[in-house]
């Protein structure tokens, strides 16, 4: 508790009120709310009242939810394929941090930490200083080395983790980040195998022996019969 | 308490609508007996807009698919789980099983792999050939003409292979194999393992007019809306229901005990109403048990009354004993190769194209039984997780790793699919000190005694669980892979998963001849009560190193001949 309320002491001295007001990143509470009946997606009576409890909480102050934002548009910055905001990503922490609450500690303990550390090298909160200065903050707890176990790091560097983890996830869930990934599934098609090309470039193929036992895509619709010794004959 | 009779007597009444009572439903009613299907959650159509999950995007959830309500993930048709709330169960001393239900018609065939693997000779006779567990009291023979129905009437994809303890049946096509796949082949086969094309309960070529051919959006674990996948529902109740069968379906009701009389017959059910809260009555001629092996051991149990004291048909006490589930271990592991792929729609059917059924002569090794292994991998659809710990491979170049701004999106696409996963399947042995039985100390929050488990596996399946990490090892260096995580050792049971958490338990009420020895008879019918019949998982004997679902479905249309049978010769009243 201590630490918190020092941290609040340097950030209602860092910030001006007016900068709240205009709410420049244009993701508040209020605008994160939305109505169940966007989410259809196969609900149990049961799991749409647990959604609806949900939706129905805030976690995220608005100036952290800001904070987050900025956070997020630094990890993924915006392209021409799409950005944090179309993909929803803020709207995703917020709701993970009440679907999964061992979030909500480290989520919050790191944006107190970023503002605090962001106070006392720039005497303003993180979301006030240009963004050169947002990345020397960073790039001080952004890398990591893989080999080592991501728990024996330190907390400010397991909180980005997470913070990058679920921008990265958020962002490449939505549908423009599916899109540029490339994913092309989850629609009605034939599959027949794998593209010419793609097994040249592998030098891969299929067995002679095997290609005669795969099913014959042409005949597909036509119903199956079988002799008795269980050959396919149709 | 309030308990409401219903005046009609069914024919029969089935308690569960899954593999084995959906089979029930379909063969009894089709030989114009009444019957009552009582399910304990609610009614489940995969067709139904309201319900249907397939082809749903992670972005139509809040979660983006995330597990947290659904073990596996949002989309998963399973309503249920390892842990229900207000359906707890307990476990004896520290042993830990996990039992994992699905409340909704059709049960967890809804949901399952898919992996559709008749019994060869010898798993029916283990006891014959390794002096462990017990042989059953049919062979292969005598279930053939059941698996060869069951594979014509739902469908099944495979290839003939004369291979002789992984019979062949009838098959429909199977599909190629993925990329992925193709590397499996070659690295399996370098290291001696036959790989074969899978057999999956998934229509890859038109099976009757009443179903859809499969559109290979891999959704199988969604249950599918054209019902080209096995589902109990839509390939059993609803054409049974649509055949003009005489059916009434009881769903959200759960069954508490079976009623007797006097002379200790069964006389129908009573079950709890979900949605009042009321208990009611349901008389029967035959009561088919089909709720599963732990829930319907848990139904026996409760049914005590003075001429079963011991639960019902439970003379010889092993109702809930030889309980067993499938042995698991997995390795994953990143394939450079598949790096920077180019991306294309590689879904195919929900599950594996190819697998490895179990290769080798236990007699040569320190285990007794087999596994069977199944392989994953591939551009599937990004759900909530994909996308984690982005670029953590770059330590396989020995480069850092995290960072933010663009590198992220290119590292995204770098390492998309570069992954590919292996699953050992295999067969525990059945023991007498693994099971279920109340716990005389808690209900449910319907006021039913619930189930307490213990468990312990044994150095059968921990050996068993050692060859697989080694043998995934050779399957990774072969394919020149980099294993990710540590190999697990003896301090994890080289990685052994825990008893019930591949979904296969099975064993609680077995069969045999002899009644002291067994539950029920060779045609499921229970030693004690000759009007009641177990068709789910609980007579299994041995759980071979194959998955469950289609020996229930034979052995439960067997059973059903049987009972239609013995009504044409007027044995139940």
């Amino acid at each position: 508790m201590r630490r918190r309320d020092s941290i609040k002491t340097i950030t209602l001295g860092a910030i001006g009120a007016s900068y709240f007001l205009n709410g420049c990143y244009g993701v508040t509470q209020e605008k994160i709310k939305r109505s169940l009946t966007r989410y259809q997606y196969g609900r149990t009576p049961q799991e749409k009242l647990y959604d609806d409890q949900l939706f129905n909480q805030d976690f995220f102050t608005d100036d952290e939810l800001i904070t987050l934002d900025k956070l997020c548009n630094l990890i993924l910055p915006p392209n021409e394929n799409g950005s944090i905001k179309e993909a929803e990503v803020v709207q995703l922490i917020e709701f993970m941090a009440k679907d999964i609450p061992s979030y909500q500690k480290p989520l919050r303990d790191g944006i107190n930490w970023i503002n605090k550390e962001s106070a006392l090298n720039f005497n303003l909160r993180f979301t006030d200083i240009p963004e050169d200065s947002q990345k020397k903050i960073l790039d001080k707890i952004a890398y990591y080395d893989p080999n080592k176990d991501m728990n024996d790091l330190p907390d400010e560097v397991q909180w980005f983790n997470l913070l990058r983890n679920l921008t990265v996830t958020g962002y490449f869930t939505s549908q423009v980040g599916i899109k540029e990934l490339g994913y092309k599934g989850n629609s009605p098609n034939v599959w027949d195998g794998v593209p010419q090309e793609v097994l040249d470039d592998h030098g891969l193929s299929y067995d002679e022996e095997w290609l005669s036992k795969f099913v014959d895509q042409s005949k597909r619709l036509d119903v199956a019969k079988w002799d008795e010794h269980g050959n396919l004959i149709s | 308490m309030e308990i409401k009779k219903n005046t009609k007597q069914y024919d029969v009444i089935i308690v569960g609508s899954g593999a084995g009572g959906g089979m029930a439903t379909k063969v009894l009613s089709e030989a114009g007996l009444t019957v009552a299907v009582v399910e304990s959650g609610p009614y489940y159509d995969p067709a139904n807009p309201e319900q249907m999950t397939q082809l749903k995007w992670a972005w139509e959830s809040p979660r983006r698919g995330a597990g947290t309500t659904r073990p596996f993930g949002d989309f998963d048709q399973a309503y249920g789980g390892w842990d229900i709330d207000g359906e707890p169960y307990t476990q004896k001393d520290d042993t830990n099983f996990r039992w994992f239900r699905s409340r909704m018609l059709g049960g967890r065939t809804n949901h399952w792999g898919r992996i559709s693997l008749r019994f060869g000779p010898n798993d029916f006779k283990k006891k014959s050939i390794d002096g462990l567990g017990e042989d059953w009291p049919i062979t292969y023979d005598d279930l053939k003409p059941y698996y060869d129905q069951v594979d014509k009437l739902i469908g099944v994809f495979g290839t003939k292979e004369n291979l002789y303890n992984d019979p062949d049946g009838f098959f429909l096509p199977p599909p190629k194999p993925r990329l992925h796949e193709l590397y499996y082949v070659n690295a399996a086969r370098k290291a001696n393992i036959k790989v074969i094309p899978s057999r999956l309960s998934v229509v890859t070529k038109r099976i009757n007019n009443d179903r859809g051919v499969c559109f290979y959006c891999n959704g199988c674990s969604r249950s599918c809306n054209v019902y080209a996948d096995f589902s109990s529902g839509s390939c059993l109740i609803f054409p049974a229901q649509n055949a003009g069968g005489q059916i009434d379906l009881f769903v959200n009701s759960m069954v508490r005990t079976v009623e007797t009389n006097s002379e200790g017959k069964a006389t129908g059910v009573s079950y709890i109403n979900k949605d009042d809260g009321i208990e009611y009555k349901l008389r029967g001629k035959v009561v088919v048990l089909a709720a599963s092996a732990c829930s319907s051991a848990r139904i026996l149990l409760n049914s005590k009354s003075k001429q079963h004291p011991n639960g019902l048909g439970n003379s010889s006490d092993l109702v809930g004993k030889y309980l067993h589930d499938s042995t698991g271990g997995d390795m994953m592991a990143f394939l450079p190769q598949l790096t920077n792929r180019k991306t294309y729609n590689e879904d195919g059917v929900g599950g594996m194209h190819v697998y490895s059924p179990w290769w080798l002569d236990n007699k040569s090794l320190d285990f007794p039984r087999g596994y069977h292994i199944e392989v994953w991998g591939g551009m599937g659809a990004p759900t909530y997780g994909t996308g984690f710990n982005v670029n953590h491979f770059n330590k396989f170049f020995g480069l850092k790793a995290g960072g933010y701004g663009d590198i992220l999106r290119s590292d995204m696409k770098k390492y998309y699919g570069s992954t590919i996963g292996f699953s050992g399947r295999g067969e525990s042995v059945a023991m007498k000190s693994n099971y279920c039985e109340i716990d005389p100390n808690k209900v449910d929050k319907y006021g039913v005694p619930v189930l307490r488990f213990n468990y312990n596996w044994t150095d059968y399946e921990i050996k068993q669980a050692k060859h697989m990490q080694d043998t995934f090892e050779e399957i990774i260096h072969n394919m020149g892979g980099q294993p990710l995580l540590n190999k697990p050792g003896i301090e994890s049971n080289y990685g052994l998963t825990k008893p019930g958490e591949i979904i296969h338990e099975v064993g609680t009420t077995r069969m045999g001849n002899n009644p002291k020895e067994s539950v029920v008879d060779k045609f499921e019918r229970m030693h004690d009560v000759d009007n009641v019949f177990v068709v789910d998982a609980g007579p299994f004997v041995s759980q071979a190193d194959k998955n469950p679902t289609w020996t229930i479905m034979a052995l439960a249309w067997r059973a059903s001949d049987h009972i239609v049978s013995e009504f044409k010769k007027q044995n139940f009243q």
